[in-house]
C-alpha cells in the first residue's frame, strides 16, 4: 500500500473569492494527497470548501472572483496550478474527470447520449468516430446500462436519474483517467438507486484500479466506500485518516460530533447528539482554531492560536490541541474530559 | 401516555392527476399519484411516512391539509371530516393541523420580516389584539431556541436552520393539534438536523404535539417516529411501529430500502440487498403489486393479483402476498415456471 504513488497530491492549497466584501477565504492550507487505485472520502457540510477543492483540481474555478492564490496541485507529478489553459484541457476528462451532483444540469439536453460520449474520445484525439462510438458502447455496457446501442441515439430526458448519472460515470470514465472525482454522486438520488451508483464505483474502482476522490456530506456514504477519509471545516482539513480508525475513533471534536449527530438506522436513541451553532460563514473566523466557537472542550488556547496538524497514529491525524503532546498537562486533562463525556 | 385515541383517520384516500393529450387536451390518463393509503395517527404519537420521490407521501401529507383537493377517500380530523368541509369550516380547522415545510428558504416571505411572518396566521385567525400577538411571537421565538430581537429581522439574515426554526414557530403560533412536517430536515446539514429533530421532540413533549413526519431519509424517520408507514408507488406496502419496521421489516421493498441506507460505520457487514432498475411511472404503474418489478421473490400471483394491506402480526400491516395463504399454491406455480421469477 505504501509503496504506490500519489496520483494526487495536494500540498498548502489556499484558494479565494475576492468579492466586494474583500478577500473570503475558501480553502485555507490543505493538505492530502489519493493514492493510486483507492477511494479517497472528503466529508464536509456546506461551505468547509469540499468542492472548491475539487474544483480548483480540475483548474475550475471561476476566476474572477475566485483564484488560487498558494499551494501545489501535482495530478501524476505534474504541477496544475501554474499549467496553462491549454494544457488543462489535455488533462481534463483525460487523466482526470468529474463527475457532479445533479446529472440533469451536466449533461446537454440539445444533444444524444451517444455524441456526448464520443466528443472526449475525438477531443482527446484517441480515435475516429468508428472507435469512438464502439468505446462509447462499451462504456454504456460497463456501468450497467443494457440497451447500450439505443441508449446512443437517446437525449439525457428520456433516462432517468439513475441512468442520467450512470452515463455520467460513462462518460468520465471513457479516456480511462487516472483519478476520477465525484462531487456528491448520489445526493440528488433516491437510496435504492444511491446503493446502485455506489456499487457500480466501486466496481469500476476494484476492476480499473481509477482512484476515487468522492466528495460528501453524508457519514453513511463515506463508511461504506472510503478507504481513507479527510475531514474538513470552514476550510482546513481538521482530522485525516483510515476510514475504520476515523468512525472507532474520531478524535477531532468535530468529527466526533458529527459523527453523533446520524440518526443511526439500527438502533434508537432517545436523544441526538447536536453540534450547537452554525457553521460558520467563509472568511469570518479570523483568529484561532475555526471550530472553538461550537466545540465543548475550547480552552483559551483554541481562541488565539490555529492550531496545526497533530500526528496521533500512524496515518491519522488531527487539528486540535487536545492532541498536542508536548504539553503534558493538556493531554492529561483531556482524557479525564473525554472520559466523562 | 395513553395512545389509544385516534386524532387522524386517513381511508383510501386517493389522488388520480389527470394527464391531458393531443390538441384539444383531451384528457388521455391518470397519475396515481396515491392511490389508496389508509392510515390512522393517534394523540401525542409520531407517524414518519418514507418512500423514495414520486411515492406519493407528500401528496398525501398536502391532502391531509387540503392543500391539495383529493380524488377520493376520506381524512377524519378530530371528529370532523376535513374532505367535506366547506372552505370556511376548512380555515377554521386548519388552525388545529399545520404544516412545516422541507425548503426554509423558500417557505418564508424574503419581504416580511420575522415577527410579521409569524403573526400573520393569528391574524388570519383572529386571534388576540395586535399587543398579545407580538407577545406571543417573542414567547416562541425563544421557545424554538431564538430570541425576540430576531422579529425584526428578515428571513435573508438567518441560517438555513435558524430559518426552519421559524418555521416551526409559525405552525406552532395557533397551537395546533397536528403538525404535518414534511422533510423538515433533508434541507439542513447534518449538525444541524440533529438541532432541528431534537428541538421537535422537546416540543412534542411540552405540547402534546402530534406529528406526521413525511422524509426520506430512514435514519431520520426511525429516530423521530412512534409508528413508520413506508410508501411506494401511491401505494402503502407497510405499516408499524419504528422497532418492528426496522428489526423484521416484512415487504420486500421495506427490506430492500432498509439494506440500501449506508450505515456510518465502515465495519458493520449488511446483507445487501440491491434492487434492479428504476421506479416505474406512476401513470402506468404495473399491473397487480406494482413492486413485482423490481422484486427479488415475485412469484405468479403477484403480476395478477393487487395485494391488500393485512395484519399479520399485532399492529404490523403490510400489503404483500409472501404473508398469504396464495404463497403455497404460488411458490409450487413459480417451481413449475423453473423459478422464471427470480
Amino acid at each position: 500500500m505504501t509503496t504506490k504513488d500519489p496520483v494526487l497530491q495536494v500540498k498548502g492549497l489556499k484558494v479565494s473569492f475576492f468579492t466586494d466584501d474583500g478577500e473570503v477565504p475558501a480553502v485555507d492550507d490543505i493538505d492530502f494527497y489519493v493514492k493510486e487505485g483507492e477511494v479517497l472520502g472528503i466529508v464536509g457540510e456546506s461551505g468547509c470548501g469540499k468542492s472548491v477543492t475539487s474544483l480548483s483540481v480540475m483548474g475550475l474555478i471561476p476566476s474572477p472572483p475566485g483564484k488560487i492564490t498558494g499551494g501545489e496541485i501535482k495530478l501524476n507529478g505534474e504541477e496544475l496550478t501554474t499549467a496553462s489553459e491549454k494544457r488543462m484541457r489535455k488533462i481534463r476528462g483525460n487523466d482526470v474527470a468529474m463527475i457532479f451532483q445533479e446529472p440533469m444540469t451536466s449533461l446537454n439536453p440539445l444533444f444524444t447520449i451517444g455524441s456526448q460520449l464520443m466528443d472526449a474520445t475525438l477531443i482527446h484525439k484517441k480515435g475516429d468516430k468508428k472507435q469512438a462510438k464502439k468505446r462509447a458502447i462499451e462504456m454504456l455496457k460497463l456501468v450497467g446500462l443494457g440497451r447500450a446501442e439505443e441508449l446512443m441515439n437517446e437525449y439525457p430526458h428520456q433516462l432517468s436519474g439513475g441512468m442520467r448519472q450512470r452515463v455520467m460515470i460513462a462518460m468520465a470514465m471513457v479516456c480511462d483517467p487516472k483519478l476520477l472525482i465525484a462531487d456528491e454522486p448520489t445526493t440528488a438520488l433516491d437510496v435504492t438507486i444511491q446503493a446502485q451508483i455506489l456499487k457500480l464505483m466501486k466496481r469500476l474502482n476494484e476492476e480499473l484500479n481509477t482512484a476515487i476522490m468522492l466528495i460528501t456530506h453524508d457519514l453513511g456514504v463515506v463508511a461504506e466506500t472510503c478507504e481513507r477519509v479527510v475531514v474538513m471545516y470552514a476550510g482546513k482539513v481538521v482530522e485525516n485518516g483510515l476510514a475504520v480508525d476515523i468512525f472507532k475513533d474520531p478524535q477531532h471534536p468535530y468529527t466526533r460530533g458529527l459523527i453523533q449527530s446520524v440518526p443511526d438506522m439500527r438502533y434508537k436513541k432517545q436523544r441526538l447528539y447536536s453540534i450547537p451553532g452554525n457553521v460558520p460563514r467563509p472568511g469570518s473566523i479570523k483568529k484561532g482554531c475555526r471550530f472553538a466557537a461550537r466545540c465543548e472542550f475550547a480552552f483559551e488556547r483554541c481562541l488565539q492560536e490555529d492550531p496545526p496538524l497533530y500526528k496521533t497514529a500512524e496515518g491519522h491525524s488531527t487539528r486540535c490541541f487536545l492532541f498536542d503532546d508536548t504539553k503534558e498537562d493538556t493531554l492529561h486533562d483531556k482524557d479525564t474530559t473525554i472520559a466523562t463525556s | 401516555m395513553t395512545k389509544t385515541q385516534p386524532l387522524l383517520q386517513v381511508e383510501n384516500l386517493k389522488k388520480h392527476f389527470p394527464v391531458r393529450g393531443g390538441v384539444l387536451g383531451k384528457q388521455v390518463g391518470n397519475v396515481k399519484a396515491v392511490d389508496g393509503v389508509s392510515f390512522t395517527v393517534n394523540k401525542g404519537e409520531t407517524l414518519g411516512i418514507v418512500g423514495e420521490s414520486g411515492c406519493g407521501k407528500s401528496t398525501t401529507g398536502r391532502m391531509l391539509l387540503r392543500l391539495i383537493e383529493s380524488t377520493e377517500g376520506k381524512v377524519v380530523f378530530d371528529g370532523k371530516e376535513v374532505t367535506a368541509l366547506s372552505q370556511n369550516e376548512l380555515r377554521k380547522l386548519r388552525r388545529d393541523m399545520q404544516m412545516v415545510f422541507q425548503d426554509p428558504f423558500a417557505s418564508l416571505n424574503p419581504r416580511h420580516t420575522v415577527g410579521k411572518i409569524l403573526e400573520e396566521p393569528l391574524k388570519v385567525h383572529g386571534i388576540g389584539s395586535s399587543a398579545e400577538r407580538k407577545k406571543r411571537v417573542k414567547e416562541l421565538l425563544e421557545t424554538v431556541g431564538l430570541s425576540s430581537y430576531h422579529a425584526k429581522r428578515y428571513p435573508h439574515q438567518f441560517s438555513g436552520g435558524q430559518r426552519q426554526r421559524i418555521g416551526i414557530a409559525r405552525a406552532l403560533m395557533t397551537r395546533p393539534k397536528l403538525i404535518i412536517a414534511d422533510e423538515p430536515v433533508s434541507a439542513l446539514d447534518v449538525s444541524i438536523q440533529s438541532q432541528v429533530l431534537n428541538l421537535m421532540q422537546d416540543l412534542q413533549k411540552e405540547f402534546g404535539l402530534t406529528y406526521i413526519v413525511i422524509a426520506h431519509d430512514l435514519g431520520v424517520v426511525r429516530h423521530i417516529s412512534d409508528r413508520v408507514g413506508v410508501m411506494y408507488l401511491g401505494k402503502m406496502v407497510e405499516l408499524t411501529t419504528s422497532e418492528k419496521l426496522y428489526d423484521k421489516p416484512l415487504h420486500p421493498y421495506t427490506q430492500a430500502l432498509l439494506s440500501a441506507v449506508p450505515v456510518p460505520d465502515p465495519l458493520f457487514k449488511k446483507d445487501s440487498i440491491v434492487l434492479q432498475g428504476d421506479i416505474p411511472s406512476p401513470s402506468n404503474p404495473p399491473p397487480g403489486c406494482t413492486f413485482h418489478t423490481r422484486c427479488p421473490f415475485k412469484m405468479d400471483v403477484c403480476e395478477k393479483k393487487v395485494p391488500q394491506m393485512l395484519e399479520h402480526e399485532e399492529g404490523h400491516y403490510a400489503a404483500c402476498h409472501l404473508y398469504t395463504e396464495e404463497k403455497q399454491g404460488a411458490s409450487q406455480n413459480k417451481e413449475m415456471v423453473g423459478g422464471g421469477a427470480v
